[in-house]
C-alpha cells in the first residue's frame, strides 16, 4: 500500500541503503559538519539521485551521517547513509556524487549495505598528526612518557556543560609515524594514534591537551590532524582493522596497496 | 607572478570564527590562470562572507567578466575583526577567496555597495590590501578603486577613496571598463592612472569624482560642482541595461560551503519599479520596469537549479507580484518542478500586489511558515503621504484571506519617522495588528495566530521625492517605538499574539549622514573607522557615539554638525550633493512629488504608470525607451502588499514583547 505525507503525496519508500566513505581534504577540512551535510543534500539533488524523503510539511532527504572529524580536521574516512527510492550501481553513484560535490569532500567509496544497523562498527579511529614545532626526537619522548601515564582527566567545554574525560583511557595506540615524518618539510614529528570512540567523545585536541599536562609538549601553531581510518575495533593489535564488507574496510585495503 | 597567500593563512584560520567562509572552491567558482588574462578584476562585497557571497549583482559581474577570455575577476569579502587582527600581526594582505591573490594586485578593485553602512569596511579592505586610502595617494600601481550598487548614486561621503563611480546596471558597464582599460594597458598606460580615468570618465561612462570641484556657500551648502576637465560630461547618466533577456545570468550559481543568508536559486524576473513609494530608492533609480520573459526565467531556473542542486529557488525583484505573467510563472514553475522538493518563494525587499492563489502556487506542497505584509505606515493618512497605497480595509481582507489558507504568522513592516508623520501614525499601527489577530481568529476560530510587528526608523534618501526632507531624530523615533511597544503590550489577550521587531533611531542617524552626506563627510567615515568603527550593519559592532565623536571632530572646522547633515530640509534652490548625477529622474518632478506628498489640503497619489497614463518622470525620454511588460494586461484587482517570506534574516534586530 502506498503510504501517503500529510500533505496528501505518496511518499516513495526507501529500497537501498548504500554507505559512502568519503575524504574531507585540503581547505575543506574548516567545512563544519553542518556545512558537509548541506553540501551532500546539494550535491546529491545536484547528481539527480534517487533520494527518498521523509513524509511530513518539510520532507528531508534521508541521509544519516556518522559522527564526523570536528571543523578544522581533515579526514580520509568519513561515513554517510543515502536511502534511494531506486537501486542504483554504487560505483555510478561515487562518481557523479563526487563530480557534483565541491573540490575536497571527495566520495572515496560507495557499498551497498547489508543486514547490520546503519553505519555499524565504527568503534575506532586511527588520527595522524602533525604537530608544528616539535622536532621527531621530543615527540618520541613525549609519546612513552603519555603511554607510560594510566590516567589523565581533561575538560572540555561542550553544549551539555563541561564534559571531563579520560584521555589516556581513550587512546589505544600511539607512535611517531616515521615515513611521515621523514617526510615533513619542516622537521616536524608527525604522529599515529588509535582512539576508541567513547562518550563523550576523546578528540585529538582533548589528546593534545592531555599531552601537554603530562609531558608539557607544546605546539607553535595549531596541529593538522588528519582521520585516516575508522571501523572495529582489534583490541589485542590495537588497530583499527574493518572486516569486509564493513564501514572503512576499504580504507584499509587502500592503506595496503 | 602572483603568489597565493593561502599557505600564510591557513595556520590562521583554527584560530578564527567559521574559517570555512574564507577558502573558496565554491562550486562554480573560477580560478582562471593569472597570465591568461590581461584585465583582473577584483570584486567587492564590504560585508561579511555570509551576506556578500548571496549577492546578485556579484556574483552576475563575476560570472560576466569571467566569461571572456583575457579578463579573470575574483572576489573578496569583507573578513571579521578577528581575522583582520590575525592578518595584521602577520602581515597577509587583503586577499580574493577564489586564489587567494593579494588584491593589491589586480588591475580593478570593484566594490558593490547596497548600503553605505558598509563604507568602513571598504577602508579595512583597503588598508589591508596596502591600497592607500585616499585615491589621491595612489601610484600608478594600485588598482582602480570603483563603486557601485545602489548607494553609488551618491558616492560622495566616499568620493575620497573612490578612483571612480559606475552608476546603475553594471553588465555592459564592467566590459566597457574592461575594454577600456585593456586598450590603455596595450597602449603603454598613456598618461599613467589619470590618463586611464580620464578615458574612463569620457567614454566608459564613469563618474570620477577628482574631475569635479565642489564649492560651498558660506552657510555650509554647496555652492557648485562642477567639471574641471573639458571631456568629462557636466552630469553623469547611469547605465540601463534594456532587455534582460540577453543578459540571463546567474547561469552557474556560486554554491557555499559557509552557510549564507540566502540558500537558493534566484532569479531577477524583473528589473525597476514604478509603484512610485516616495520613500523607496530602489524604485526610483532602477526605472524603467523591464521584465525578463516568461521563457527565459524558466530556462534559468532550470540550468540554474540542475547547475546548483539548490531546494528553493526565489523570484526576485522590487515587487516580483508586479511581473505581467506572475501567475503564469509561478505555476509553471511549480508544475515544472512537482515532486522534486523544490520551494518557490518571493522574497522582494518591498512587497505589492499579491493574492493568495498566488501564495498556494508558491507553497504547493510545501510548508506555509510566514508571509510577509508592508504597510509601511500605520495610518492610511501616512500611507497616502508615502504613496504607498493600501487601505486598511485592504490589509485586513487579505490577512485574513492568508490566515483562513493555513498560514498562521505573518509579519508587518513599517517605518518610523516619515514625513509629517505623528505620534497617532505609530501608535495606529497598534489596533491595526490588533484587527489583524481578530480577523484571524475569527476566520480560523484559532487562537494561535500570530502577527510580528517590524518597524524601523526612515531614511531618506537621495534621487527620491523624500530627499529634501528632514529626517526625524533619534529621540522621537525611539520616543514613538516606545510608546508603540507599550501600546501594544496594553490590551490583553494580544500579548503573545503580537511580536514587535524594532530598530532603534541612531543607526539609522548614521545611515541618513552616510546617505545624503557630501565629500566632507569622508572625514567622518575616515575617524570612524581609524577609532575602530567596523561592519556597522551589524548592531553588535555599530556604535553611534563613535560617530558622534567622529562626526564632531571631523566637522570642528565646518558651518555644519551632523544634525544639519540629518534632521534639516532643504529647499528647491539648494545644490545636493548628487545633482550632478543622474538617475533619470527629472528634479522638477521629484520635486513636485515631494510637495504634493505634503501638501495640507490632502497628499496627491501616484498610480503604477506600467498600468495608468505616464505621468512624467523622465526615465524613459531620457533612455530612449518605455517600460517594457509582458502581454498581459494589468492584474484583474489590487491587491495587498504581500510576500512569501524566505529564509533569509534581516539585519539583527531587538526583540521586544
Amino acid at each position: 500500500m502506498t503510504r501517503l505525507s500529510v500533505t496528501g503525496r505518496p511518499v516513495l519508500e526507501s529500497v537501498q541503503h548504500l554507505q559512502v566513505r568519503y575524504a574531507k581534504r585540503g581547505r575543506m577540512r574548516f567545512a563544519s559538519h553542518r556545512d558537509i551535510a548541506r553540501a551532500v543534500e546539494r550535491g546529491v539533488r545536484k547528481a539527480a539521485l534517487p533520494i527518498a524523503y521523509s513524509a511530513g510539511f518539510t520532507p528531508h532527504p534521508k541521509i544519516s551521517y556518522a559522527g564526523a572529524a570536528a571543523t578544522g580536521m581533515a579526514s580520509e574516512a568519513e561515513y554517510l547513509e543515502l536511502a534511494f527510492t531506486s537501486p542504483c550501481e554504487p560505483e555510478d553513484v561515487r562518481a557523479r556524487l563526487d563530480a557534483a560535490l565541491p573540490d575536497g569532500i571527495d566520495v572515496i567509496e560507495v557499498a551497498e549495505r547489508g543486514h547490520e544497523p546503519p553505519l555499524a562498527h565504527l568503534e575506532a579511529s586511527q588520527w595522524q598528526l602533525t604537530l608544528p614545532g616539535v622536532p621527531p626526537a621530543a615527540a618520541q619522548e613525549a609519546i612513552g612518557e603519555f603511554l607510560a601515564t594510566s590516567q589523565v582527566e581533561v575538560e572540555r567545554l561542550t553544549k551539555k556543560g563541561t564534559r571531563r574525560m579520560d584521555a589516556r583511557a581513550a587512546v589505544i595506540s600511539m607512535e611517531l609515524d616515521r615515513r611521515a615524518t621523514a617526510a615533513q618539510p619542516d622537521g616536524y614529528g608527525i604522529l599515529r594514534m588509535v582512539v576508541r570512540h567513547t562518550t563523550p567523545a576523546v578528540r585529538p585536541d582533548d589528546i593534545l591537551v592531555a599531552l601537554n599536562r603530562v609531558t608539557g609538549l607544546t605546539l607553535s601553531a595549531p596541529p593538522l590532524v588528519t582521520r585516516l581510518a575508522q571501523g572495529p575495533l582489534d583490541e589485542a593489535a590495537g588497530t583499527v582493522t574493518p572486516g569486509p564488507g564493513s564501514p572503512g574496510a576499504a580504507a584499509d585495503r587502500e592503506r595496503e596497496t | 607572478m602572483v603568489e597565493s597567500v593561502y599557505p600564510r593563512l591557513e595556520p590562521l584560520l583554527p584560530q578564527v570564527t567559521k574559517p570555512v567562509q574564507y577558502v573558496g572552491g565554491e562550486l562554480n567558482s573560477v580560478v582562471k590562470d593569472w597570465e591568461s588574462a590581461d584585465v583582473r578584476w577584483a570584486l567587492m562585497y564590504p560585508d561579511a562572507y555570509e551576506v556578500g557571497l548571496p549577492n546578485q549583482g556579484l556574483q552576475i559581474l563575476y560570472e560576466v567578466l569571467n566569461g571572456r577570455d583575457g579578463v579573470l575577476a575574483e572576489r573578496t569579502y569583507s573578513v571579521w575583526p578577528d581575522l583582520e587582527k590575525l592578518m595584521r600581526s602577520h602581515g597577509i594582505p587583503q586577499f580574493t577567496v577564489d586564489a587567494h591573490r593579494p588584491v593589491a594586485a589586480f588591475d580593478l578593485l570593484g566594490v558593490s555597495f547596497a548600503t553605505e553602512l558598509g563604507y568602513t569596511n571598504l577602508l579595512t579592505a583597503l588598508d589591508l590590501a596596502g591600497i592607500p586610502l585616499a585615491a589621491a595617494d595612489r601610484a600608478d600601481s594600485h588598482p582602480l578603486v570603483l563603486a557601485g550598487g545602489h548607494a553609488a548614486f551618491n558616492p560622495e561621503p566616499i568620493a575620497e577613496f573612490l578612483d571612480g563611480a559606475v552608476l546603475g546596471d553594471g553588465e555592459q558597464a564592467v566590459l566597457t571598463i574592461t575594454d577600456l582599460v585593456r586598450e590603455w594597458k596595450a597602449a603603454g598606460r598613456p598618461g599613467g592612472r589619470g590618463g586611464l580615468l580620464l578615458r574612463l570618465a569620457a567614454d566608459g561612462g564613469v563618474y570620477v569624482p577628482r574631475f569635479y570641484d565642489v564649492t560651498y556657500l558660506a552657510d555650509g551648502r554647496i555652492g557648485s560642482v562642477r567639471p574641471n576637465r573639458p571631456c568629462v560630461p557636466g552630469s553623469v547618466a547611469k547605465h540601463t541595461l534594456m532587455d534582460l533577456d540577453d543578459w540571463a545570468y546567474p547561469r552557474q550559481p556560486l554554491v557555499p560551503v559557509a552557510e549564507t543568508i540566502h540558500e537558493r536559486y534566484s532569479v531577477e524576473i524583473f528589473r525597476g519599479c514604478t509603484r512610485g513609494c516616495r520613500f523607496c530608492q530602489a524604485g526610483m533609480i532602477t526605472r524603467p520596469v523591464r521584465e525578463r520573459s516568461k521563457a527565459t526565467i524558466a530556462g534559468m531556473v532550470e540550468t540554474g537549479l540542475q547547475a546548483s542542486g539548490f531546494s528553493e529557488v526565489g523570484l526576485l525583484s522590487l515587487s516580483s507580484s508586479d511581473h505581467s505573467e506572475i501567475h503564469e510563472i509561478a505555476r509553471e514553475l511549480a508544475d515544472r518542478h512537482e515532486d522534486t522538493q523544490t520551494g518557490l518563494s518571493l522574497p522582494s525587499t518591498r512587497v505589492d500586489s499579491f493574492n493568495v492563489t498566488l501564495a498556494d502556487e508558491l507553497t504547493r506542497g510545501g510548508r506555509r511558515s510566514g508571509l510577509t505584509f508592508a504597510p509601511e505606515g500605520g495610518s492610511d493618512r501616512i500611507r497616502k503621504v508615502i504613496n504607498k497605497m493600501v487601505t486598511e480595509e485592504d490589509l485586513i481582507r487579505t490577512v485574513t484571506t492568508a490566515y483562513a489558507s493555513g498560514w498562521r504568522q505573518v509579519k508587518l513592516y513599517f517605518m518610523c519617522g516619515l514625513p509629517t508623520e505623528t505620534d497617532e501614525d505609530v501608535l495606529a499601527i497598534a489596533p491595526l495588528a490588533r484587527q489583524v489577530i481578530k480577523a484571524g481568529r475569527e476566520a480560523t476560530g484559532r487562537r494561535d495566530i500570530r502577527a510580528t510587528v517590524s518597524i524601523g526608523g526612515f531614511v531618506p534618501k537621495p534621487h527620491t521625492p523624500f530627499q529634501w526632507a528632514a529626517q526625524c531624530d533619534a529621540a522621537t523615533v525611539d520616543a514613538r517605538l516606545h510608546a508603540l511597544g507599550a501600546a501594544l503590550r496594553s490590551e490583553p489577550g494580544y500579548g503573545r499574539a503580537i511580536g514587535l521587531r524594532y530598530h532603534q533611531g541612531e543607526p539609522s542617524i548614521v545611515e541618513g549622514l552616510l546617505s545624503r552626506g557630501d565629500r566632507r563627510v569622508a572625514a567622518i567615515i575616515r575617524a570612524a573607522w581609524a577609532d575602530g568603527a567596523r561592519f556597522d550593519g551589524w548592531s553588535e559592532y555599530f556604535s553611534f557615539e563613535r560617530w558622534a565623536r567622529a562626526s564632531q571632530a571631523a566637522l570642528a572646522a565646518e558651518p555644519v554638525d551632523l544634525d544639519w547633515y540629518t534632521t534639516r530640509e532643504r529647499d528647491y534652490e539648494e545644490v545636493l550633493p548628487w545633482d550632478h548625477l543622474d538617475a533619470g529622474l527629472d528634479r522638477d518632478w521629484l520635486w513636485q512629488d515631494w510637495q504634493d506628498s505634503v501638501a495640507a489640503d490632502g497628499t496627491a497619489e501616484v498610480d503604477d504608470c506600467r498600468w495608468t497614463p505616464c505621468y512624467e518622470c523622465g526615465v524613459c525620454p531620457a533612455m530612449g525607451t518605455e517600460i517594457q511588460t509582458g502581454p498581459m494586461g494589468p492584474p484583474g484587482s489590487r491587491q495587498l502588499p504581500l510576500v512569501a517570506v524566505g529564509s533569509g534574516a534581516g539585519r539583527p534586530a531587538r526583540e521586544l514583547g
